[in-house]
């Protein structure tokens, strides 16, 4: 073979990173047996780097639980876009494991291996898996008698394999045999052609078997030199010298550690070639055999390891601030927090403030990062991780930021982060999020596919001063605008910020900005986050900046104004639709009218009553209880949080942490109009669905389920008081877990008293339903005769009507409950509502109304136009 | 085990070496059009959720409207109906509370889906294919949703290949010719969905071709989960398609590049199926029909494609007016490949053979 051809079959030759087998690599065994993952996926980035084409990871160890290592170590190199930019090898002996694997891979790997050691079935069984998950495979040379030695068994097995795998049709250029690379120069003398029976083998199966390729494990061929690397290196040098023209076009090797053949010393060379080719020793040599030859000058190699040591990456001895902005790029976090310790006292050293290294070095990094990123050279999850690797650096950073803050500076601002609900993605909000942490904003995210009861509730149990949104999808625009709807629902006046690939200036002032009377602002991008949050935050610069942002908005709406929207019938064609309630199945007068107080309902009681979903929900675990403590996914967490509830739960009954105060009251009505109106003059306006509807469905109104002739209608506030000393006490001990423990407990227990209080109202105080015998199942699905619905909430979305309930029935002093001004009940974990208990009553949404309907319900509630369209802004086009 | 080969499969393959195939355009954007409200799509289901948005409920509470749309894209000019099942999946119907019923709406859908196309195909006498719809659902196999924990999964192999099987096995058997697996932002999770398919075949008996449309998230050229357009078609070669190709994501200017490049690697017939252009600063599509068809016949006309339709945003009008752009243009001639290892990571890895 000419020079020409040898490095024409030597470009095609593929090579197999080792280095992250636990069987051919000490140091990788140790990293995965001590659980450490990162400095393990460093070993293969690299490998890679090191040029190797594809990565054998291999996890085959007494002691470690293979499937669960195999399935680790992959899923944490596929989030590494270095690694898992080439093909994996997913290696182990046995078979479960590597089907473990291909369930974690998502290119097309190889699979190494399978072999008719067990038998022609077991074999095919195996490769129709590969098939279907779309794999290649490595076929050893191996029968039921045992693995191939010979020339002639390496040939006999393969060829026989072959036939059988192109049978069922398996791909010909996807099998890859491993004709078996034993130990040479052992000193026993049947070893001596191990290795030319391998080249010899190959040459005869590449062609008999066309289109199949050949790989083998090169450590083996050494191995009686272990330690002595140099004579390992020059064997498997020279070894695939020959074994590439033959056919061998790819092994598993160290790809660093590969000399090239013309540089090895002379003597070496010529020793190892004789030991490999079964050649006999030059006479004049002094050796009866090339095995003790090469064995002899061994000796004059041993202990010298010329290129351990030189593999310390590069980019390690750049400067700090280099260093750190390429750990950014590249999304390595392996020395992140000593590099940032370094800048942080280097900075110090020169007067400068922990602040600054993430203001200097780290957000030039991340500019980087953003500008390649922008520019198409970095795609979307290389920039997570290098999101991760800055939120390493920042968390170093805090407790110097902390300590200097105690000096006098205070967090600058609370801001609420969420990606809205039915959007996955997240790395703009987290990029923002880290850049407002730099700037010494708090910032508490909520993740993604966040609803709005949940943001909602975050920034009320926070207290935040800014609200952030993200989404990335289209839909995701509408989500916005009803998180914006429901912060005007819920009487928020904190600024909204909007932000996200599909979000605009001008849908934020379209469609968001009229939903919340709050100030709303789309954010460009995450540079310019800083800016408006410390203007909105501002004492003097706050209201001139929301102005010019509002007036930019009006302007953008006047030039978009007229754009067409659903159908509203007329108030009075709504009404002529109105549901028509059969008044003959109308329920009874109460059996005890009045108002009725409860000072202390039984908190053990209520226990009983608990819809934990929501409460998992809170907690960002997705399920339905009690199915999540099974979970697959969340299981675990779940039931881990589920035994700290209990524990809690069970310290707030015995301690009566908490007292849980009530008071309901059924009063003698009769419908007029849209109206409920009560014998003392009480007048309570509900609102009418305006939308057409498509079908023969009513427009319904709270009103269609009282009889004009004389009915009665009921309502109720129930609060759970005592919640403040303890979450304070928790506070003060940095004990945030139980604090958030604590108040979701609150609210389960006053959804609990809600739900409690009105099966007892059903069966007792009302007593429509005295046979009532659900289920807490079914009490939770709403199996029940009669509905609650309360002010602010769909089908009757004014809140104002709650001070109309509080007069009747004097809650503020029966039940301790007060209301804030934008209506919002105090204490939080509390329910309010009215009782509908004909049959056919049920929940559903006013939506939009018409400006008929406002001025009618202005008049009927008695409020000026102004107020009224205050309230029911979200209703309103 | 036999398996009978799909006669779907190869009358499919004989129209398609006549001329270029129109499959049909988005349905999400027509449903919209049709002003549902809660109730319309609720019915009477009893659901615990409200059902507004759930599109694909709709073949049971208001199967009138996705019939309408099949209709629609027939008539103009059409001749593959996807079935409105995109979501129809266990995981994302459990935000409907709707998960017990994903068996009946992939039937249903697909029952209806057939009637429409066989309706069509019996007054010309041209055939008519129903392709059996499955989306990305809302999880991804290869991502981790949590940042500081790369290794973390939401969902595993098994349980999405299940997921996916129910699913398809009810498509199939409701009368899809195909199954399409489309939007694939995650490999993985379309590998899953392979899985799924030839688990299903081996249980009905029959072959379930397979048709795989890859969604690109940035303009370099990858999905999601990272991989490049060829990267994607080594990873999933194995379903041994009826179709691959691109959907979503962009409009046909941007996917040109990509369309040309598959054009030369894919082995099967492709299907391209772009959004009507890049949303608006509102989110709406507003690129016209005459716009995208002209776009897309600059494709046929250099013999790149087998199939075409729409994405977001395109209407019956956009399909028309492809449909009759590319009419007489012949279709694209597949390629022999050479004999050859492709294998995949994020990037193809070829090895001569």
């Amino acid at each position: 073979m000419s020079d020409q051809d040898f490095a024409a079959a030597a470009s095609r030759f593929v090579n197999i990173g080792e280095r992250t087998n636990v069987t051919g690599s000490a140091r990788f065994k140790k990293l995965v047996m001590a659980g450490d993952y990162p400095a393990a996926v460093e070993v293969a980035r690299q490998q890679v780097e090191n040029g190797a084409q594809v990565i054998d990871v291999n996890m085959d160890e007494g002691l470690l639980d293979a499937v669960e290592a195999m399935t680790t170590f992959l899923k944490l190199i596929a989030a590494e876009p270095d690694i898992a930019r080439v093909p994996v090898m997913i290696d182990s002996s046995k078979f479960e494991v590597i089907e473990a694997g291909l369930k974690c891979v998502s290119g097309k790997p190889i699979v190494n291996s399978i072999s008719m050691k067990e038998g022609e079935e077991p074999f095919l069984d195996a490769a129709r898996k590969c098939m279907d998950y779309g794999a290649a495979v490595v076929v050893m040379a191996f029968d039921e008698t045992g693995q191939a030695d010979t020339k002639q068994r390496k040939i006999e097995i393969c060829e026989r394999a072959y036939k059988l795998l192109t049978g069922i049709g398996f791909p010909p250029e996807d099998i890859i045999f491993d004709p078996n690379v034993f130990a040479v120069a052992t000193g026993i003398e049947e070893h001596d052609r191990y290795a030319l029976d391998f080249i010899e083998a190959v040459a005869v199966l590449r062609k008999s078997c066309p289109h199949v390729h050949f790989s083998g494990g090169l450590s083996n061929l050494s191995f009686s030199f272990r330690g002595n690397e140099t004579v390992r290196r020059a064997m498997h040098s020279v070894f695939l010298y020959h074994a590439i023209p033959a056919g061998l076009d790819m092994a598993i090797v160290n790809a660093g550690q590969l000399d090239v053949y013309d540089q090895i010393d002379a003597k070496l060379r010529d020793a190892c070639e004789d030991v490999i080719l079964m050649r006999d020793p030059p006479a004049d040599s002094g050796f009866e055999t090339a095995t003790e030859r090469l064995i002899a000058l061994a000796e004059s190699y041993k202990g010298k390891n010329p290129e351990a040591e030189k593999q310390a990456a590069e980019w390690r001895s750049y400067p700090v601030a280099k260093r750190l902005e390429h750990a950014l790029v590249k999304g390595i976090d392996a020395h992140i927090v000593d590099d940032t310790e370094e800048m942080r006292s280097e900075l110090a050293a020169n007067g400068a403030r922990p602040i600054e290294v993430i203001e200097g070095p780290l957000m030039d990094g991340m500019n980087v990062v953003g500008d390649l990123f922008g520019s198409g050279k970095m795609f979307l999850p290389q920039v997570v991780k290098s999101a991760r690797v800055m939120k390493k650096a920042v968390a170093h950073l805090i407790p110097f930021i902390e300590a200097e803050k105690e000096a006098g500076a205070k967090a600058k601002g609370r801001i609420i982060m969420a990606t809205v609900k039915g959007d996955v993605h997240d790395i703009g909000k987290n990029i923002v999020g880290v850049v407002l942490q730099c700037n010494g904003y708090e910032v508490i995210d909520l993740g993604v596919m966040v609803p709005w009861p949940d943001i909602l509730k975050a920034a009320k149990d926070n207290d935040a001063d800014i609200i952030g949104l993200s989404g990335l999808i289209t839909p995701s625009l509408d989500e916005m605008v009803t998180v914006a709807e429901e912060m005007q629902r819920a009487g928020f006046d904190i600024p909204l910020l909007i932000g996200g690939a599909t979000t605009s200036k001008v849908h934020t002032a379209l469609k968001i900005d009229p939903a919340y009377d709050g100030p709303v602002i789309h954010v460009l991008d995450a540079s310019r986050a800083v800016g408006v949050a410390s203007q909105l935050l501002s004492d003097t610069q706050r209201d001139p900046y929301v102005e010019s942002v509002a007036a930019d908005y009006e302007s953008v709406r006047e030039k978009r104004a007229g754009k067409g929207q659903s159908a509203l019938l007329s108030l009075e064609e709504a009404r002529a639709n109105g549901f028509a309630a059969d008044m003959a199945e109308k329920p009874a007068a109460p059996a005890q009218p009045g108002v009725h107080v409860f000072e202390a309902w039984d908190l053990a009681d209520l226990a009983q009553c608990f819809d934990w979903t929501p409460f998992f929900r809170a907690w960002e675990l997705a399920g339905t209880y009690p199915a999540i403590l099974d979970d697959e996914v969340v299981g675990e967490s779940a039931r881990n949080l589920f035994a700290d509830a209990q524990k809690m739960l069970q310290q707030i009954i015995e301690g009566q942490w908490f007292t849980a105060r009530g008071v309901c009251g059924f009063w003698e009505a009769k419908r007029d109009g849209d109206d409920v109106l009560l014998t003392d003059g009480t007048r309570i306006p509900f609102l009418r669905q305006q939308v057409k509807k498509s079908r023969d469905r009513a427009n319904f109104c709270l009103a269609d389920f009282v009889d004009p002739d004389g009915d009665w209608i009921g309502g109720f506030a129930v609060g759970i008081h005592g919640i403040d000393s303890h979450s304070e006490s928790f506070r003060a001990a940095h004990d945030d877990y139980s604090d958030i423990m604590l108040k979701a407990l609150a609210d389960r227990f006053a959804e609990a008293f809600a739900e409690r209080l009105h099966q007892h109202v059903r069966t007792e105080l009302w007593g429509y339903a005295p046979g009532e015998q659900l289920t807490n199942e079914a009490l939770i699905k709403e199996q029940y005769r009669g509905i609650r619905p309360a002010p602010g909430y769909p089908a009757c979305p004014d809140h104002s009507l709650k001070p109309m309930l509080w007069e009747l029935m004097d809650v503020e002093k029966k039940a301790g409950i007060t209301l804030t001004e934008s209506n919002a009940m105090w204490p939080t974990s509390a329910v309010s509502g009215f009782y509908f208990g004909h049959p056919e009553s049920q929940y559903f949404g006013v939506a939009r109304i018409g400006r008929d309907q406002l001025e009618d319900y202005a008049q009927r509630r008695g409020i000026d136009l102004a107020t009224a369209e205050r309230w029911l802004r979200p209703n309103l086009d | 085990m036999t398996i009978e080969p799909s006669a779907a499969r190869a009358a499919f393959e004989t129209e398609a070496a006549k001329r270029i195939l129109i499959t049909d355009g988005a349905f999400g954007t027509q449903i919209q059009t049709k002003g549902l409200v809660e109730e319309d799509y609720a019915g009477t289901l009893g659901l615990t959720k409200d059902q507004k948005g759930n599109n694909d409920i709709l073949a049971l509470t208001k199967p009138e409207v996705p019939e309408s749309i099949h209709r629609a894209y027939f008539e103009a000019g059409a001749d593959i109906a996807e079935t409105n099942t995109f979501s129809a999946n266990r995981i994302s119907q459990a935000d409907y509370a709707a998960e017990e019923l994903v068996v009946e709406l992939n039937r249903e859908s697909a029952g209806l889906a057939r009637k429409v196309a066989d309706e069509f195909a019996d007054k010309d006498g041209r055939p008519r294919f129903v392709a059996g719809a499955i989306g990305p659902t809302n999880k991804t196999l290869s991502l981790s949703p949590d940042v500081n924990d790369p290794g973390y999964r939401e969902i595993d192999f098994d349980y999405l290949t299940q997921v996916y099987a129910e699913q398809a096995k009810a498509l199939a058997e409701g009368g899809a010719d195909f199954i399409l697996i489309e939007t694939v932002f995650d490999t993985l999770n379309a590998k899953a969905g392979i899985m799924a398919v030839k688990q299903v075949e081996r249980e009905l008996g029959r072959e379930v071709p397979i048709m795989l449309s890859m969604t690109l998230t940035d303009l370099s050229g990858r999905n999601l989960s990272g991989h490049t357009v060829e990267a994607f078609w080594y990873a999933v070669r194995h379903a041994k398609p009826l179709t691959v190709g691109l959907n979503c994501s962009f409009g046909a200017t941007q996917l040109a590049p990509h369309v040309a490049h598959l054009a030369k690697i894919a082995d099967c017939l492709t299907m391209h199926y772009p959004n009507a252009g890049l949303p608006n600063e509102l989110g709406e599509y507003d690129e016209m029909p005459d716009t995208t068809a002209g776009f897309v016949r600059e494709w046929a006309e250099r013999g790149l494609v087998n199939v075409l339709g729409g994405c977001c945003g395109s209407s019956p009008q956009h399909i028309a007016a492809m449909a009759k752009a590319v009419a007489g243009i012949a279709p694209r001639q597949l390629p022999t490949l050479e004999t050859k290892t492709r294998l995949a990571g994020l990037e193809p890895f070829i090895m001569a053979a």
